[in-house]
């Protein structure tokens, strides 16, 4: 390779300056900030698109339920087997639904079910409308005179924050016939008591506190998704790229809400 | 090959533009294009790959905003025009693209009530059917009303494309490469669909294209793009009597007989 041929793509490669990264991350947050903006202008103006609306939640909720099912089952039986040996050497294995409760209710359920989301569904948002931006249909909805961003992406934010509050709590009473499956096993305890010590130390405030958290999460899942996808470059490496961004991005966002709502639910414990 | 035999209004401009101009970072595409389209008219832009045929039409319908100059729709101001004035006009310009962008989740019949149920409220469903049945009609497509695009042929989704777009009956159809990539003879179909759109729907129109089969058919004019304006305008045959060597390159590589 020649020297110059060999500096040019040295050149193409190189990353571009700092002071270039930092405008741009500047740039991306504000339009991140604008695409929030404009949902709340748009979603809850006509017209409403109901019917796709509903179809999304029956998209995003029903065909999670499986996948839900499974998960919580699992968090609650291991929650509650990998409780055991410490409580035990207290004497306290009766603190078992208590502990399991409060662990699940105000912070495994919603947290599991938020990242089972941005998983199966911030990917799939991200990779459709992605899909569609890159084979120019958003581009013929706009020249149609129709409002692309109400029909694709308010809906699709809408369904993910009525719906993954509704899995949150669905998660939850899942883990906890996990959790009594093992209690059952090992101390043969009744059903009814089980529930009643379960729900015992749970007060409104942690449901509501969980149902809050996890609209907020529904609503990162979905505003992520749908922004990486409305955004996407062009061809299908662009459209892959927004699905793979989509779940990172909203998994973290999830984690980092998470320790502050945790923080903001404290001050009014 | 049906030919065009349509009245132009030469009293009234549906567009008119006047020095536009339009870059990608230092990349200049359009440099101060001047192009009136009359009532009834069907101009064809000629241009190679890259020349910026197709950002004319997405500055026209709005999808694109113009770095400078005058872009007048129908009365309208497209450069300096509201969300809402831009979301009406749009109503009454129909376009068709390169790659048809069907809407491929939805059912050929799903893909023509989208623009309709959304900008004609109050539409009986007898009165939606009807005018789905119709333009499919148009377009001689009417079996496949049913099925999803992925199960259509390129020729059945071009035309499933205009066809989406004449239900809204507009006044101005943008075509964007009509031909790419069909066979000849479905190519043939599709120029005489753009003559009868004109003729059945009374449509002026701007066809985006490098094919010139498509051009002699369907153009009333021909406008050359070169190098971000366009150097030759007129009847096909004026715009390739030229001396001019790139003129004369692009007319030798298309094979036209």
């Amino acid at each position: 390779m020649d020297t110059k041929n060999s500096t040019s793509v040295l050149a193409a490669n190189a990353k571009p300056p700092a002071s270039r990264r930092f405008a741009k991350f500047f740039t991306d947050v504000y339009d991140v900030y604008r695409f929030i903006v404009r949902f709340f202008k748009e979603a809850f103006v006509p017209p409403y698109e109901f019917k796709e609306l509903i179809k999304q939640c029956y998209e995003i909720g029903v065909r999670s339920f499986l996948l839900i099912s499974v998960t919580g089952f699992i968090v609650g039986l291991i929650f509650t087997k990998q409780s055991r040996p410490s409580l035990l050497q207290f004497g306290a294995t009766s603190w078992i639904p208590s502990l399991v409760s409060i662990a699940i209710m105000r912070a495994l359920a919603p947290l599991v079910t938020a990242l089972i989301s941005a998983g199966r569904v911030g990917s799939s948002i991200g990779a459709e409308i992605g899909s569609m931006r890159v084979t120019e249909q958003i581009d013929a909805m706009e020249v149609s005179g129709t409002k692309p961003f109400n029909y694709l992406v308010c809906v699709r934010v809408l369904a993910t924050t009525i719906t993954i509050p509704i899995l949150a709590i669905y998660n939850g009473l899942v883990a906890m016939l996990g959790g009594y499956l093992n209690v059952a096993v090992n101390e043969g305890t009744s059903f009814s008591t089980y529930v009643q010590q379960f729900f015992q130390p749970l007060g409104f405030i942690d449901f509501e506190s969980s149902i809050i958290k996890s609209m907020v999460f529904g609503f990162t899942i979905g505003i992520v998704g749908s922004y990486k996808g409305w955004n996407s470059s062009s061809g299908t490496a662009g459209v892959g790229k927004a699905a793979n961004s989509a779940v990172v991005t909203a998994m973290f966002l999830v984690f980092i809400e998470e320790v502050i709502i945790v923080q903001i639910t404290g001050w009014f414990r | 090959m049906e030919q065009n035999k349509h009245e132009i209004d030469y009293s009234e401009k549906v567009i008119s533009i006047k020095g536009l101009e339009k870059s990608f970072g230092d990349y200049h595409v359009l440099r101060g294009i001047d192009l009136d389209l009359y009532k009834g008219e069907n101009l064809v832009v000629l241009g190679r790959s890259g020349t910026g045929k197709s950002v004319l039409i997405k500055i026209i319908s709005g999808l694109l905003k113009a770095d400078r100059g005058d872009v007048n729709v129908l009365g309208q101001d497209v450069v300096n025009i509201t969300t809402e004035d831009l979301q009406e006009l749009r109503r009454r310009i129909g376009f068709s693209f390169q790659n048809s962008a069907l809407y491929d989740s939805m059912t050929v019949r799903k893909n023509l009530e989208f623009p309709l149920v959304r900008n004609r409220k109050n539409l009986r469903r007898k009165e939606i059917d009807e005018m789905v049945e119709r333009v499919l009609d148009a377009v001689g497509l009417k079996q496949t009303i049913n099925q999803m695009p992925a199960e259509l042929s390129g020729g059945q989704r071009k035309r499933i494309g205009i066809a989406r777009t004449l239900i809204l009956r507009p006044e101005i159809m943008l075509y964007d490469e009509p031909t790419a990539g069909l066979d000849p003879i479905t190519c043939i179909e599709i120029n005489n669909l753009i003559n009868r759109v004109q003729e059945n729907f009374n449509t002026s129109s701007i066809i985006i294209t490098h094919d010139l089969t498509c051009a002699k058919a369907t153009g009333d004019r021909v406008a050359m793009l070169l190098d971000g304006q366009f150097q030759r305008q007129g009847k096909f045959d004026e715009v390739f009597a030229t001396d001019d060597e790139r003129v004369k390159q692009f007319y030798n590589y298309n094979f036209i007989q």
